[in-house]
């Protein structure tokens, strides 16, 4: 500051130097430029540690889910001659024997290191019995004397059929599309085109269009369960708000599986609710209701548990518009009804637009709810991701799935920026 | 349920007090053993780990529950270079896929297994088809089908496999779990397959379009279960009137709680589950030394005081007596009884390692439609 004053006390003085300088001679423009810097370096070291944090728990697992969706390793590692020698064979009739001979050696090496297991496994997603083709003939490779292509077709006769070798032709490369190919339900037919699964076959289309039919299901519950309490909330005395308040955090705070788990025995068929009606004469006793182990118990168990995110933003929204703008409305000869519509429910739709895109963004990722309540017709993409992760251990159509629907909440947030506007959104 | 609960509770409370002593011990060498919780978990505590702790007091021996994912643990230990697990509780499928992607260490048998009292080295004791290259069998078990015998009249109880897929005899909704391995076999066996030519069927095209047609019978029925623990649990709220399941589980349920649940042995499902060593554990002296003295003949019967699961040596199957808290017989409850094992089907771990991704999706598939 004191250089800056200095700086004014000279103007002050009427000096008439061309240009503004501080005590030490350097011109203020430079010098403000530099306490600028200064001020923003301290900044960004201030925000250091949250940047990394971000990059290391979020940037770079996204990417690393990114590059293993296409990545694909184990050929071109594990095979490498048949790699090298498979480039020269024309597709028409069996590989020359100069493949078989470097299969061979692959498979010796491959079976000592122990590391045939990578290529049988990649394998085996294509072709079923790839697994036993690669294991059975690595354990016996260093046996086979030349020359080795009958040896290995006598082996196996997998080895004698042109589509294995089209396959290992085609998986011979550093980077597939086959992952992202069997997340929509195509493949590769006989022919090497890509083409759709069999009907009994395809699996993800279908999930993903029920993920988003479940998700705007709940978002839309959540809304007309929600908007009524925000409302009551917002416009009671403080001492009442407050209590509901806690009714409504209450539940937010008590364990996820609790939670789901009170559903199951509410909704079951010897649940509280069945027992009620039941007793109650409205349903006879071979004719239970059936609402949990299928959709209407993931739509009901997760509309509860995600209202809290539809009643906060709808709250902080509502708190905020005047009462004084419906009274107005209303002694300017609206009907209330119409004042309502008219008046305050415009103002509320940025707390509807943030706790809907909310709602919606974590019911489409949601799957421990969906996994213990939904049966099989209630369960959600996020349901067959953690499966290929932590069953099936297909890790890269995990991923592949995955990035598919990242891409399809991005798309959704873009729309939702030129429908609504992203600058509108409040959440508190 | 709350009988588990309390026993977790203790020892959790358990492992604490032993770490908390633990502390004042330098040479203290920690293994942590990755298996599959509940009430196998605690049979493999009291036979194995408690004894050994006493005998060895240097040794910690702290439990994970995680073996339902143990080759995704494995896979993802290994590539990120950081082993942490330094025995894991396996299915023999699983370990044989971990083998030959050289994420486990392989077996000399007859070198690192304690031989039988009489002398028998361990590769001739263990039962025959057993061991694998980096697999060393426990127990045997099998996937059983069970009914909650209170849904049923007393004088037309169900007993086999057909019954189960009898919807107009034996009303009620059935849960199985939610893979095709034992449902496949079950729905051929009961659409008239002989035993010893279920996956010869199943190998083909419309040998599955077979099995699953005859699934689709009771499709309606069906409740879908994925832990081991649902089943019991679906049985016992009178949610589902038959549920296939672990024995064992079904018998600590029926034995130990008392459930009214009985079990079908009709098409038992049989199959191992055993022990591996993950590549590069920090521990490898302290394991192979529990392993040798973990698997011995006396150990292996020990087991089968706390659940109902056969040892995998054929010289510890004299020694199976009674329930250590029950005092009942455990002999007439193993899956390899007599009484037992008139219609087994042995589980083929090479036919699911060839088909599995396969009839997996077919069956995620039918089971969303």
């Amino acid at each position: 500051m004191t250089t800056v004053e200095h700086a004014e006390n000279q103007v002050a003085d009427g000096a008439a130097a061309p240009k503004l300088v501080t005590a030490d001679g350097v011109p203020l423009k430079s010098s403000l430029k530099r306490a600028e810097r200064r001020k923003k370096l301290a900044a960004f070291f201030l925000v250091t540690p949250l940047l990394l944090f971000i990059i290391v728990t979020f940037i770079l697992p996204i990417a690393s889910m990114l590059w293993r969706s296409v990545d694909n390793p184990a050929l071109v590692t594990y095979l490498p001659n048949t790699v090298e020698a498979i480039e020269t064979w024309d597709g028409d009739g069996l590989p020359d024997e100069a493949v078989y001979a470097a299969m061979v050696d692959d498979l010796i090496v491959g079976g000592e290191n122990r590391t045939i297991g990578q290529v049988a496994v990649r394998l085996n997603y294509e072709m079923s019995g790839a697994r036993s083709l690669f294991s059975g003939s690595a354990r016996r490779a260093d046996e086979l004397e030349p020359p080795y292509k009958e040896a290995l077709i006598d082996l196996n006769p997998n080895w004698g059929e042109i589509s294995t070798w089209r396959i290992i032709e085609r998986e011979a490369s550093p980077i597939t599309a086959s992952y992202y190919l069997a997340a929509v339900d195509m493949g590769y037919g006989e022919d090497g085109s890509v083409q759709f699964q069999d009907e009994n076959r395809r699996i993800y289309l279908p999930l993903f269009g029920r993920t988003l039919v479940l998700s705007i299901s709940i978002t839309l519950t959540t809304l007309a369960l929600g908007f009524p309490i925000a409302y009551l909330l917002a416009t009671l005395p403080m001492r009442y708000s407050n209590l509901l308040m806690i009714f409504v955090l209450l539940p937010f705070w008590t364990s996820l599986l609790v939670r789901t788990s009170a559903w199951i025995v509410l909704l079951q068929q010897q649940g509280v609710i069945n027992e009620i009606l039941v007793s109650l004469g409205l349903l006879s006793d071979d004719n239970r209701v059936q609402m949990v182990y299928n959709a209407t118990g993931t739509v009901i168990a997760m509309t509860h548990i995600l209202l809290p995110f539809m009643v906060l933003p709808l709250y902080s929204v509502m708190k905020t518009i005047p009462p004084s703008y419906m009274r107005a409305a209303c002694s300017l000869g609206a009907h209330p009804f119409l004042a309502y519509w008219r008046v305050y429910v415009p103002q509320t739709v940025p707390g509807i637009a943030a706790g809907a895109i909310l709602v919606f963004i974590i019911s489409i990722g949601y799957y421990i709810t969906p996994a213990l309540v939904g049966g099989q017709s209630g369960q959600l993409i996020s349901n067959l991701i953690a499966h290929h992760m932590q069953s099936s251990l297909n890790w890269g159509l995990a991923a592949a799935l995955g990035s598919i629907l990242l891409a399809g909440v991005l798309i959704l947030y873009w729309l939702f920026n030129r429908l609504v506007g992203v600058e509108k959104l409040k959440f508190g | 349920m709350r009988s588990i609960a309390l026993s977790t509770t203790v020892l959790a409370a358990g492992g604490l007090l032993a770490l908390g002593a633990g502390s004042a011990n330098a040479q203290e060498t920690s293994l942590t053993v990755v298996s599959w919780g509940g009430a196998y978990s605690e049979s493999q505590q009291r036979a194995y780990h408690n004894p050994y702790m006493e005998a060895n007091p240097e040794i910690e021996i702290v439990n994970d529950d995680s073996s339902a994912n143990a080759l995704a643990g494995l896979r993802a230990q290994s590539q990120a270079g950081n082993v942490t697990w330094d025995l894991v509780d396996m299915l023999p499928s699983d370990a044989q896929l971990a083998c030959d992607e050289g994420l486990l260490m392989e077996i000399d048998h007859d070198e690192m297994l304690a031989p039988a009292p009489d002398g028998t080295p361990a590769s001739e004791d263990f039962l025959p088809g057993s061991l694998g290259d980096c697999f060393i069998p426990q127990i045997v078990y099998s996937t059983i089908m069970s009914y909650n015998t209170d849904m049923f009249p007393e004088d037309a109880q169900p007993s086999s496999i057909d019954d189960f897929f009898n919807v107009e005899d034996y009303p009620g909704r059935r849960a199985i779990q939610d893979r095709p391995a034992a449902n496949l076999e079950w729905a051929l066996y009961a659409d008239g397959v002989a035993i010893e030519d279920i996956y010869d069927v199943l190998a083909t095209p419309e040998g599955v379009d077979r099995a699953f047609a005859k699934l689709d019978t009771i499709k309606d029925e069906l409740v879908f279960w994925t832990e081991g623990s649902q089943a019991p649990q679906l049985l016992a709220d009178e949610e589902v009137s038959f549920a296939t399941g672990y024995n064992g589980r079904i018998f600590n349920a029926a034995e130990v709680e008392g459930q009214p649940f009985a079990i079908i042995w009709d098409g038992q499902i049989v199959e191992w589950d055993g022990w591996v060593v993950p590549l590069d554990t920090p521990n490898l002296d302290a394991v192979m030394d529990y392993l040798y003295w973990a698997t011995d003949t006396q150990r292996l019967a020990d087991q089968a005081k706390y659940i109902s699961y056969g040892p995998a040596r054929a010289s510890s199957a004299d020694l199976v007596g009674e329930h250590e808290d029950l005092g009942i017989d455990m002999v007439e409850h193993m899956p390899t009884n007599p009484d037992n094992y008139f219609a087994p089907i042995l589980l083929d771990n090479n036919f699911w390692a060839d088909y599995g991704d396969q009839l997996r999706e077919r069956f995620s598939n039918w089971m969303l439609q």
